[in-house]
């Protein structure tokens, strides 16, 4: 039952996801929200480098961009999680079972006889994964300072007051949540401190080494976890911008 | 006391063309499954022909399918499984059958004489002893509880279900390449044999052989994937090239 599970999952997120990406090419910006001095961007669309809310960095539409495609500012970014996740060695394992039966479970046969593994082309590709977890890092920082701004809202007076709203709570859960995920990547593991035979002698090395296989030894829940979190803070943005639902504010100092 | 029905792979001539053959017996409290292949040995199946050893879960020796999962018999209690329908016990698949649950394991120990051997640096001390630090070896430690029950092997669909046997070591021997690899001590170079004739790229990440590991060695996500990533440092990453010229000794 478990790649059946795994099957459905993936594919629910990956549906919302191009969905909520191409929702944003026309019609008003529901990635988001601004309403009650807040300022919530949705983790699909941060960074927004071109967009319509006012936290796009350049402008509208990228310049460059040709006319007759739709432009949505998760084009742009949603490739480089996108990308880690599916070079990540959790999810790897767990989709060559599920989408491609390369086995659909231990000891039971496979439809195909032929099998190339990542020895060759193109899952050889896989081996890339290291510099999406470069730009993960950076994510993580980006969607650290999102959760940032979430908790400091505008006020009657015009100047911005800390505070803490639901919002603000589901945009913190989220970075930590992908944090647990990116920190804990077997790539990391290997680059802070796995490629040393001798840790003792570089003891930076070895706490970044333990720190980071403390979370990997959880990886997968890590992997489910934030991603069901990441998509679900897109829905809670997109329902408070549409106005079903509303943010409820904690304290505003 | 309860009647089980057992259902145990027997061969045919010359080990070939087997079925499943089977047997009733009485289950008591305890008892394990290689206790019951004991019992149908002693009192139905007089030739049913079973490896073991140990008993104790420390041999390696009584690898079998059971309900179609690669376990020891003696470490598997009725009470583990179903006893309700009947229980199947079959020899590994990825080995060629000798005869009912035995099989022949021997590509195993060709396989292990092609890795390059643990080759360690000069001693520290005139008297020719070496001193390392107990963190540096526990990485190496957790790979020497390997028993060589050979269940990896067996549940690894890549020997199993595609026979890759003459392009890939398969868990067991990934796990003995990084416990020499990673020892402290060693300054062999084992990657470039890792990557082409050992064929680490053929592992597509499954933990079928973790799953299975009757010492919990956590094989896939200590051994195998460190190993690849070693294989990326030396053969995919630019950047890390790049790192080694500037800082040789990093």
């Amino acid at each position: 039952m478990q790649p059946l599970f795994v099957f459905l999952g993936f594919s629910a997120f990956i549906v919302y996801s191009t969905w909520a990406a191409f929702q944003a090419t026309s019609g008003p910006v529901y990635y988001h929200f601004g309403g009650d001095g807040a300022d919530y961007q949705s983790p699909f669309f941060s960074p927004e480098l071109f967009g319509g809310s006012p936290n796009a960095l350049f402008g509208k539409l990228p310049p460059w961009w040709p006319a007759f495609l739709p432009f949505s500012p998760a084009f742009l970014m949603m490739w480089i999680p996108a990308g880690f996740r599916f070079t990540c060695y959790y999810y790897r394992g767990a989709y060559y079972k599920a989408f491609w039966l390369d086995p659909v479970a231990c000891t039971v046969g496979e439809p195909r006889k032929s099998y190339l593994g990542e020895r060759y082309l193109p899952l050889i590709l896989q081996n890339v994964h290291r510099y999406f977890l470069y730009l993960a890092v950076v994510f993580i920082c980006i969607l650290g300072y999102d959760a940032w701004k979430s908790l400091w809202f505008i006020g009657a007076d015009g100047v911005k007051h800390f505070g803490l709203a639901v919002g603000s709570l589901v945009l913190i859960v989220n970075v930590i949540l992908l944090g647990g995920y990116t920190f804990g990547c077997h790539s990391l593991r290997h680059l802070v401190g796995g490629f040393l035979d001798a840790k003792s002698k570089a003891s930076a090395c070895a706490n970044c080494y333990n720190a980071v296989s403390c979370l990997n030894r959880k990886h997968m829940l890590w992997a489910w976890l934030s991603l069901f979190w990441v998509g679900f803070t897109d829905v809670y943005i997109r329902l408070c911008a549409m106005n079903i639902w509303h943010d409820f504010r904690i304290f505003t100092f | 006391m309860s009647t089980v029905t057992f259902k145990i792979w027997r061969s045919g001539e010359d080990g070939k063309d087997g079925k499943l053959v089977e047997y009733q017996t009485e289950a008591s409290e305890g008892m394990v499954v290689l206790d019951v292949v004991h019992k149908i040995q002693a009192t139905q199946a007089n030739d049913l022909a079973c490896r073991w050893n140990c008993k104790a879960g420390k041999c390696g020796s009584c690898s079998a399918e059971i309900n179609g999962k690669p376990s020891l018999m003696c470490m598997t209690r009725l009470d583990m499984i179903p006893i309700d329908k009947p229980v199947t016990i079959e020899p590994m698949r990825a080995f060629p059958p000798l005869r009912d649950l035995v099989t022949d394991v021997s590509w195993n120990f060709r396989v292990k004489k092609k890795i390059k051997q643990f080759k360690p640096r000069p001693p520290d001390a005139p008297d020719g002893t070496w001193r390392m630090q107990q963190e540096d070896i526990d990485r190496v430690q957790e790979f020497r509880k390997c028993i060589e029950c050979f269940l990896c092997q067996d549940v690894c669909h890549v020997l199993r279900d595609h026979n890759k046997h003459d392009e890939f070591i398969g868990p067991r021997y990934l796990v003995y390449t990084a416990a020499l690899e990673m020892h402290p001590l060693d300054t062999e170079d084992r990657i470039p044999e890792l990557k082409k004739a050992q064929g680490i790229g053929y592992c597509n990440i499954t933990k079928c052989c973790t799953t299975v590991c009757p010492e919990h060695i956590t094989i896939t996500d200590n051994a195998i994937i460190p190993l690849k990533e070693r294989v990326v440092d030396e053969f995919y990453d630019p950047l890390g090239w790049l790192w080694k010229i500037i800082r040789p000794k990093g």
